[in-house]
């Protein structure tokens, strides 16, 4: 029998706030345990949570990037259940009536473009999390650290319309791409800022009705997802194959064991007892509020493949590299402003530094410099990444830097000569070789002018100049 | 007032005669505190009292005092706390076990603007546990007793705050009101109670019962007085996302307007069921004619849903609180229980050892209330009801400009009367808990006394943020019916 998936994915990602979601406490990653916690997010008595305006900017930019409906009402919600990390033994999200309803986001597959469309997003805060002593089975205390308490989550839950791993990974990268293009995300999926639990279930081919799901929970790389789902499909196919039924499930991936594991059954899955929170009054999104942050939203990564690739007549690949990062496309623009020349050559040179580029450490100016001096055959282009380097390392301007050090291309045909000559001279044996055919040798004149040069001589000229001397 | 003994002083004359010098703030909070000593053995309005901090206080109000500075109006004058209101540095146990040990480290924004209004905080008063109770008996540390009576209840739950009030053991108190908690027991202790429009008090750092019904208010021997203290603690706090931003009007000027003209209207529902007591009944009427006497004029009205309060009210209140309580789980703070094996078995048992039982009651009700199949039911029917029972008092505000009625339907009780029977002990606050549950404000104000010497409260109810109109009623009633303040209780 064939089989056919269906995948639905559970994105929770940090939201890119100062402060918490429900108080002014710093969200910084890394700080000492229970360093960032206050008697808000630790659940103290007669506390109280004050929503944090930004994580709604956040989250309502998301919703417009995915053309979501953003609701005009919102509610938040409480999440009732006991845990030692979740010090109100409640967390606050949104669940009847969320913040955002119905949008899409399109995928590349197989060349061609799928709609992926999203169910819902939703506001909520994240728990703290336990430090065990030892091993977590023999463990004799566990130490809470709530600086993660109340830190803004945006949960973004897809519609069951993926039906490859291969889908689920497009999605999942793209959506990672929109949220760190509109600043909402910082995307670390080490450090959790980009989670993803998986719903995934088969069915034979030609069957309308799902099949039963499992959940897959515990994927911190996008790379661990496609596994995990690749290995899940292969287990409910064989289970259903050998006679076996799938049961409701939530299933944890060992990326080490390369498989998932039984977490919980569903009949063992808690009464959550949600109910509005009556400590925050519903949240009003008018009109005026959304067209103020749709203006904020930047040009999306696809889009901006298409652009690049067509505005600068660079292929589509480099136009790819370079909008993976939105500081980087930004940064070849600049460059490309201020020396149009050929694009493709910036391009290239904006991707070799890429690294120094998006450390903030290079100038536009830089890289236009570098390009146009080369293009101009001031310089050549073993000079031209010295001075780079030089420009990173001293901080001195591209084209001091060139004056300074007489890195300026020796072009003219006279002082040429003398080099050539020097060369030949000191090499009789290359040139007899040369004279009898081997050709070959003629690259080997070249290195060693460039050589007395000190690289400054223009490569191509030194070519015809030997040319003609060896003719 | 040179015959009258100081700690017999309203709040406002304590407050003037500081600021004029005539006593220090030193003499008049040794005197109350001198107060507590004598009484509190047998009156036990005072979970927590704070001679040592109170005395400082009042030695720090008058060398301020003596540089030329007052802090605010009630400078240097006793005022107690009901212990669910955090004070930084002082233990704050909301009458539980599962916080007989909690020190907070902040101030609620109520004991913020108490002590920035000047007020020396004796000590924290008693309450049933989590606020949850009619008659203080529910409290972890005890019960408190009438200081009319002492074989009676003061009511609840901030029937310490009105205890105190009424035996002259502070000056006023801050209560808190969820279905009654500061209007019940003011009217059985003869005091005046007020419970605020909802969002009117901040609720930062008062410890939450059901957050949707919850509301700070004051009781004080004088109407007058609880103007001047709902003054105090009213206005807006960014903490409080509940807390609504409009200025807070001169309740003080309120209470002396005339009523003539006011609309007073009766809601037949709260004079028809069996329970009124006739001698409550006959007092409210007293006071209805004082009112008529200068000038107000009658009108009957409707509050059709009334009858579905008491069990709209069982369903809200308990399923918030099983929410709010789930807290004290003994991971962080409070009461945790010795010598549990695992993580469950600690949290159940720091639970099952620091709750009471009707707080386990109250969480037992909520939680099912909640529950998965059940929640349309209970929860969401009630949320229904409250709508219809907001619309009730909104048709009858059209007709009327306050609505009269008894504050409770019997006067004190006896201490263990109606321990043994829930239901029983809910039916105290059948008059007071419809206002909750539409946000509206509420008074109690004394009009009389049963033939036994207890008190008896009138209540008027006016629409959201109306309080004027409440003092302006009350102040009426309690210039023509001037009844005895301080309970004749001696040392």
């Amino acid at each position: 029998m064939a089989f056919e998936t269906v995948i639905g994915l559970e994105v929770h990602a940090q939201l890119s706030t100062r402060s918490k979601i429900f108080c002014a406490c710093s969200t910084a990653f890394g700080a000492p345990p229970n360093a960032n916690a206050c008697p808000v997010c630790t659940g103290m008595p007669g506390v109280l949570p004050v929503l944090n305006r930004k994580a709604v900017e956040c989250t309502i930019r998301t919703a417009l990037a995915t053309s979501c409906t953003v609701q005009r009402r919102s509610v938040f919600a409480r999440k009732n259940y006991f845990y030692p990390d979740l010090p109100k033994a409640y967390q606050i999200s949104q669940y009847e009536l969320p913040v955002a309803l119905g949008g899409h986001v399109d995928i590349e597959v197989d060349g061609g473009t799928k709609r992926i469309g999203i169910t819902r997003i939703h506001m909520e805060e994240d728990a703290g999390k336990l430090v065990h002593e030892g091993e977590f089975a023999g463990a004799q205390a566990s130490l809470a650290d709530l600086n993660r308490c109340s830190v803004p989550l945006m949960e973004i839950v897809s519609e069951p319309d993926m039906r490859t791993p291969e889908e689920g990974g497009a999605y999942l990268r793209r959506l990672h791409d929109i949220l760190v293009y509109l600043g909402v995300c910082d995307g670390n999926m080490e450090e959790g800022s980009f989670r993803c639990d998986a719903n995934v279930s088969v069915r034979p081919v030609g069957q309308v009705a799902f099949g039963t799901k499992a959940e897959l929970k515990n994927m911190n790389s996008f790379r661990n997802v496609e596994k995990a789902l690749e290995y899940e499909i292969r287990r409910q196919v064989e289970l259903i194959e050998d006679g076996g039924k799938v049961v409701q499930e939530t299933r944890l991936w060992d990326a080490n064991a390369g498989v998932t594991v039984s977490m919980r059954r569903k009949e063992e899955a808690h009464d959550y007892r949600y109910f509005p929170d009556p400590d925050l009054l519903p949240l009003i999104v008018d009109e005026s509020w959304v067209e103020e942050l749709r203006g904020t939203i930047p040009e999306m990564p696809a889009e901006k493949i298409a652009r690049l690739a067509r505005q600068y007549g660079i292929p589509r690949y480099d136009a790819g590299i370079l909008a993976s990062t939105r500081a980087l496309a930004d940064f070849f623009e600049a460059s490309a402003a201020i020396y149009g020349g050929n694009p493709k050559t910036t391009a290239n040179e904006c991707v070799h530094w890429k690294d120094a580029v998006l450390a903030g450490t290079l100038s536009p100016e830089t890289i236009a410099h570098a390009v146009e001096d080369r293009e101009r055959g001031t310089i050549s282009a073993t000079a031209s990444k010295t001075l780079v380097e030089l420009v990173l390392s001293t901080g001195k301007p591209f084209r001091t830097l060139r004056d300074e050090q007489g890195l300026t291309q020796v072009s003219d045909t006279s002082s040429l000569d003398i080099l050539v000559d020097k060369v030949l001279a000191a090499s009789p044996k290359e040139v007899e070789g040369y004279r009898a055919g081997k050709a070959g040798l003629l690259s080997f004149f070249v290195g060693q002018v460039m050589k007395e040069s000190r690289g400054k001589a223009n490569p191509k000229m030194v070519q015809e100049v030997l040319k003609k001397r060896l003719g | 007032m040179a015959n009258v003994p100081v700690h017999e002083w309203t709040l406002l004359e304590a407050a003037r005669m500081v600021r004029e010098k005539k006593i220090s703030s030193r003499e008049l909070t040794g005197a109350i505190l001198a107060r507590i000593e004598a009484l509190d053995p047998k009156v036990h309005a005072y979970i927590t009292v704070l001679p040592e901090i109170a005395a400082a206080q009042a030695a720090a109000c008058d060398e301020e005092q003596a540089k030329g500075t007052l802090r605010g109006p009630f400078h240097g004058v006793p005022v107690g706390l009901k212990d669910i209101f955090c004070t930084r540095g002082v233990r704050t146990t909301c009458g539980s076990r599962i916080l007989h040990d909690f020190i907070p480290p902040y101030d609620a924004c109520v004991t913020e603007k108490v002590l920035a209004a000047g007020a020396v905080v004796p000590g924290k008063h008693n309450m049933d546990e989590f606020a949850m109770g009619s008659s203080t008996e529910t409290s972890f540390f005890g019960a408190t007793r009438n200081p009319w009576d002492l074989s009676r209840i003061p009511g609840g739950s901030s029937g310490g705050t009105a205890a105190a009030v009424a035996a002259a053991m502070c000056f006023a108190g801050v209560g808190t009101d969820t279905g009654g908690s500061i209007r019940q027991p003011a009217s059985l202790c003869g005091v005046v109670g007020v419970k605020p429009t909802y969002g009117r008090v901040s609720r930062y750092g008062m410890i939450a019962f059901a957050s949707s019904l919850d509301q700070g208010g004051p009781i004080a021997r004088t109407v007058a007085d609880a103007a001047a203290l709902l003054g105090v603690i009213a206005g807006y706090d960014r903490r409080d996302s509940t807390c609504v931003d409009i200025p807070v009007p001169d309740y003080l000027a309120a209470a002396e307007r005339p009523v003539k003209g006011l609309r007073v209207g009766l809601p037949k529902e709260y004079y028809e069921g069996e329970g009124l007591s006739p001698e409550v009944r006959a007092a409210v009427e007293k006071a209805l004619k004082a009112l008529t006497d200068q000038g107000a004029v009658v009108v009957e009205v409707s509050l059709p849903h009334t009858s579905f309060a008491l069990s709209t009210y069982y369903l809200i209140a308990p399923a918030e609180a099983s929410s709010n309580l789930a807290r004290y789980d003994g991971v962080r703070y409070g009461h945790r229980a010795e010598g549990a094996s695992g993580l469950i078995e600690m949290m159940s048992r720091t639970r099952a050892e620091g709750f009471g039982d009707e707080v386990k009651r109250r969480i037992m009700i909520g939680t099912y209330a909640l529950s998965a199949g059940y929640y349309d039911a209970f929860y969401g029917k009630a949320q229904k009801v409250r709508t219809l029972i907001r619309g009730d008092f909104t048709k009858a505000f059209e007709a009327a400009d306050v609505l009269l009625t008894p504050t409770a339907p019997t006067p004190a009780f006896r201490l263990g009367e109606k321990t043994g029977d829930p239901l029983t002990m809910y039916l105290s606050d059948i008059y007071t808990i419809p206002c909750n549950l539409a946000g509206i404000p509420g008074i109690s104000v004394p009009c009389g006394f049963s033939s036994e010497g207890l008190p008896i409260g009138a209540q008027l109810l006016s629409k959201s943020f109306r309080e004027e109109t409440l003092f302006t009623a009350a102040g009426a009633i309690e210039r023509a019916l001037p009844v005895r303040r301080v309970a004749p209780l001696e040392g």
